[in-house]
């Protein structure tokens, strides 16, 4: 059966049938992938889509015969052009890499060897595929990655690049033996939205050039769908529901996907309520939150003309001044939540750590409750510090790998030297209890929960001083779509319970839409827009935030109303 | 076989039997809660070299403190000329020296010595350089780079030519006992764990959990004593355990060179160094001692190496 060659031109080009792959490991074999099928035909778009550790990328992998060394095709099929590769040997596989089957890996930062220019790199892949390889076809490829004045590109280094620029680079590689299958493993994780968008574009229009079909991995359905021509749902490992994109997203059936589909943040989503303020009162759902209600000038943090200037060492005493902060002002109103977004290198997260004090400012003004915070003697820092407690993007490096969950959330408590032991313990259980986690994680460790675990610990422990502004710096950017929809509905229902303030940085629109009432759009240091949620969004005054707006995966599908 | 037709996507959906639906997020409850130590040791327990090389030091420690356990002779007091040289004889297994000692006995009482050298050069290095290190690392800036200088000049120094000088001076020479080798090995071995703690402080400094507890309210030396410096401990306990292995070796080659321990302290550096002359005629008197030196060296430098893997942060699971 592994011997039929010739491919029928209607046949699929990759064909996965019932494969299963465990992973053996000190505990025994874990499956990783059960059941999986799915089908690419000739030229044809398909992506994955599915959560970390649904088995996704293992299933992909498998196809190039690049699975880790602990992990086994046990069952199944994987048929390429006809070819079952599951019984083809390491030859045979090495003979279909890069010239038939080509991938385009996640991270574009940890994928160009740093210590080689960009040229020969491109050149050891045509050469290893037995093409021409001379300077000239070096430069066509990194020309058709849309990569300007080539020859000189060539010459440089990684480092000289930008993560846009690498990530062409790649998909240059990926291309340049014109493979008929592209494995495009998460491609634009790493890069903003905007970026994203055209490296996309740029990965279409090439593709759809040479024919060859993609096989698209991604954790994000608005983008599967928008790229896509069919979509395939993975979850623990088994495929869930596939079918045309258009179709699982406005008609999923199973109920993860529908989970999937609901939790999926978009701009047309709404604000979200804490689900007893909905339940009270229905009618204020439509009305936009407090906003207009409040509009007394109550506000918990002013920052006026904040500018931070960093200085660079340019060699032998000299430095040269980089403005990270640029005359920013800003007001949060008690209660609400006013996100500021932007690009990486805009100087949101600058902004953060001055307001939190972690940073001087160069000049301008922080208020906080109409005290400056610049003239603040080290016990009343002490104090603010209680009233405004940070979470951070990283769920796996903001808690002590060494403190158990009860040490961690009661750290604040012993530190502002806060009740006896026992009405600690108390608090700690209520925290836990507050943030939706049993109290029989409290003697665990970070390192044995899940990252949106984490963050809901990261959440106990900024609450546990009982503070009045939390700034959430990127908080939800690292989880999955359900667990970050899971996070955003518990911050709501936060604020509401407790009457929280929020500073919120993020990059993603999508995520603004659903959490704040107010926005802040920087760009290089300046604020370029700011207003509430609704106008920002709905009616954009600069061309920044419009092209934000329009990079947002999913922003040009139409959804059916009760979805979004 | 489904068809394949360019134009129809089959919708297929999953039974829901088959692949049931958890709640987003779930903790799992009925595992037993695990510190990264406690899984270290977990993952140490398994390994043999762990296992063999833990026996072994724990074999030399009780040696060490109980010589008399393992031993009835007294190792000086019964010394005769007539037994110079002498082969193995009935409660004499390893037989006599060229002194006519027993050398099993100073075998066993030997161990004292290196043991105690090694323990509190390694204390010592720990301590100073430890501290040095970490100090440098939180701060950065102009005391690093003091600290950094200073080091490097100590660094810089061969351990043995350096050792040489300071037991030639006059409080040294006049002074030598295991505290005078000890001071010695600490002077010349403290940079290295300094740079080994700079190096995992720096990495650890700027995490967002210092950062946390930093806005917590957490002053900056607490933050380093509580949240940095036991996350930069684990390459620092690997290099330490190195280290006494070392130490070892370096006082019995300061005794072997007779600028070491002095001659009436029992040690297998001053062993090796008395059977040089019977080398020809008698090689199990430089034999034994030796071995004896290998085998602890080598258990501590199997610990250091099975240390590693278990507290290698590439190795940890997230």
């Amino acid at each position: 059966m592994t011997t039929i060659h010739e491919v029928n031109s209607t046949g699929p080009l990759l064909e996965i049938r019932d494969l299963a792959i465990n992973f053996s490991s000190s505990t025994g074999d874990v499956p990783a992938v059960r059941n999986a099928h799915l089908t690419v035909m000739p030229g044809e778009t398909v992506a994955i889509v599915g959560e970390s550790g649904s088995g996704k990328s293992t299933t992909a992998l498998a196809a190039i015969g690049l699975l880790p060394e602990n992990g086994r095709v046990t069952g199944g099929r994987i048929l390429f052009a006809g070819e079952d590769l599951t019984q083809a040997g390491p030859k045979r596989i090495m003979e279909l890499r890069g010239n038939s089957i080509g991938m385009v890996p996640q991270d574009p930062m940890s994928n160009l060897n740093p210590v080689w220019k960009i040229g020969p790199q491109i050149k050891e892949t045509l050469r290893a595929n037995g093409l021409p390889s001379g300077p000239d076809d070096v430069a066509k490829v990194l020309s058709e990655a849309g990569l300007p004045d080539a020859e000189r590109r060539a010459r440089q280094f990684p480092h000289e690049f930008s993560g846009g620029m690498r990530q062409r680079a790649l998909i240059a590689i990926g291309l340049s033996c014109r493979p008929k299958l592209l494995i495009a493993d998460e491609p634009t994780s790493a890069l903003d939205v905007t970026v994203q968008r055209q490296i996309l574009d740029h990965l279409e229009t090439m593709t759809a050039e040479l024919g060859t079909a993609v096989l698209l991995i991604t954790h994000d359905l608005g983008l599967a769908a928008e790229r896509a021509r069919k979509v395939v749902v993975m979850y623990k490992g088994q495929v869930v529901e596939s079918g045309a994109a258009q179709e699982i997203l406005t008609n999923p059936r199973h109920p993860y996907t529908k989970r999937l589909v609901e939790a999926a943040p978009s701009l047309s989503s709404r604000r979200i309520q804490s689900a007893r303020a909905a339940g009270v009162d229905s009618a204020e759902l439509l009305a936009p939150p407090v906003e207009e209600a409040a509009a007394a000038a109550d506000n918990v943090i002013e920052v006026q003309d904040l500018t931070k200037v960093f200085k660079l060492r340019a060699g032998f005493g000299k430095s040269t001044d980089f403005t990270a902060v640029d005359g920013v002002s800003f007001a949060i109103k008690r209660g609400t939540t006013t996100a500021v977004v932007g690009e990486s290198g805009s100087g949101k997260s600058t902004v953060a750590r001055m307001v939190l004090n972690l940073e001087a400012p160069t000049s301008g003004r922080i208020l906080f409750d109409g005290v400056e915070m610049a003239g603040l003697s080290r016990g009343e820092l002490l104090k603010f510090r209680r009233r405004v407690q940070p979470i951070f993007q990283d769920p796996y490096g903001s808690l002590d790998p060494m403190y158990n969950i009860f040490r961690t959330i009661e750290e604040p408590l012993r530190v502002h030297r806060i009740g006896d032991s026992r009405s600690r313990e108390a608090k700690v259980r209520k925290l836990l209890d507050q943030v939706a986690l049993p109290a029989s994680v409290m003697r665990r460790f970070p390192n044995e929960l899940s990252g949106g675990q984490r963050q809901r610990i990261a959440i106990a422990r900024a609450l546990a001083l009982d503070p009045e502004v939390v700034i959430c710096d990127e908080a939800v950017s690292a989880l999955d779509v359900l667990v970050q929809d899971q996070i955003l509905n518990l911050l709501a229902e936060l604020q509401h319970e407790l009457g929280l303030s929020y500073l919120f940085i993020t990059h993603d629109l999508a995520v603004v839409r659903q959490i704040a009432d107010h926005v802040c759009v920087m760009e290089k240091g300046r604020l370029v827009e700011a207003g509430s949620t609704d106008t920002v969004f709905d009616s954009p005054r600069q061309d920044y935030t419009r092209d934000l707006l329009a990079a947002i995966p999913g922003a040009r599908l139409e959804l059916p109303p009760e979805v979004a | 076989m489904p068809e394949h037709r360019r134009d129809y996507i089959e919708h297929y959906v999953a039974p829901i039997e088959e692949t049931p639906l958890q709640a987003t997020d779930k903790v799992s409850e009925d595992v037993q809660p695990l510190s990264l130590w406690a899984e270290a040791w977990r993952n140490l327990r398994r390994q043999p070299l762990f296992v063999i090389a833990s026996v072994l030091i724990l074999l030399i420690v009780v040696v060490a403190l109980f010589p008399a356990l393992f031993t009835q002779t007294e190792p000086n007091a019964n010394c005769q000329l007539a037994n110079s040289d002498g082969g193995p004889a009935p409660g004499h297994p390893l037989g006599f020296t060229i002194q006519g000692c027993d050398v099993y006995a100073r075998l066993i009482y030997g161990t004292r010595a290196s043991l105690t050298v090694g323990i509190f050069a390694t204390l010592g290095t720990l301590l100073i350089g430890g501290t040095l290190g970490a100090i440098a690392g939180f701060h950065g800036g102009w005391l690093d780079s003091v600290i950094a200088r200073i080091g490097d000049v100590f660094f810089a120094l061969p351990l043995i030519l350096g050792a040489i000088i300071i037991m030639q001076l006059p409080f040294f020479r006049e002074n030598r006992n295991v505290w005078t080798v000890v001071i010695t090995l600490v002077v010349f071995g403290w940079p290295q764990v300094a740079r080994i703690t700079r190096g995992a402080v720096i990495s650890v400094r700027n995490a967002d959990f210092v950062t946390a507890a930093r806005s917590l309210g957490v002053s900056r030396p607490a933050a380093l004593v509580r949240h940095v410096i036991p996350n930069a401990l684990a390459p620092v306990i690997v290099v330490a355990t190195v280290n006494l292995g070392i130490f070892i070796v370096a006082e019995a080659t300061l005794s072997f060179l007779g600028i070491g321990l002095p001659p009436d302290v029992m040690s297998w550096g001053n062993d090796i160094s008395a059977a040089q002359v019977s080398l020809r005629s008698n090689p199990s008197t430089l034999l034994w001692p030796a071995a004896a030196l290998s085998v602890t060296v080598l258990s501590f430098i199997m610990l250091g190496d099975a240390l590693r893997d278990a507290l290698d942060p590439k190795a940890r699971k997230r």
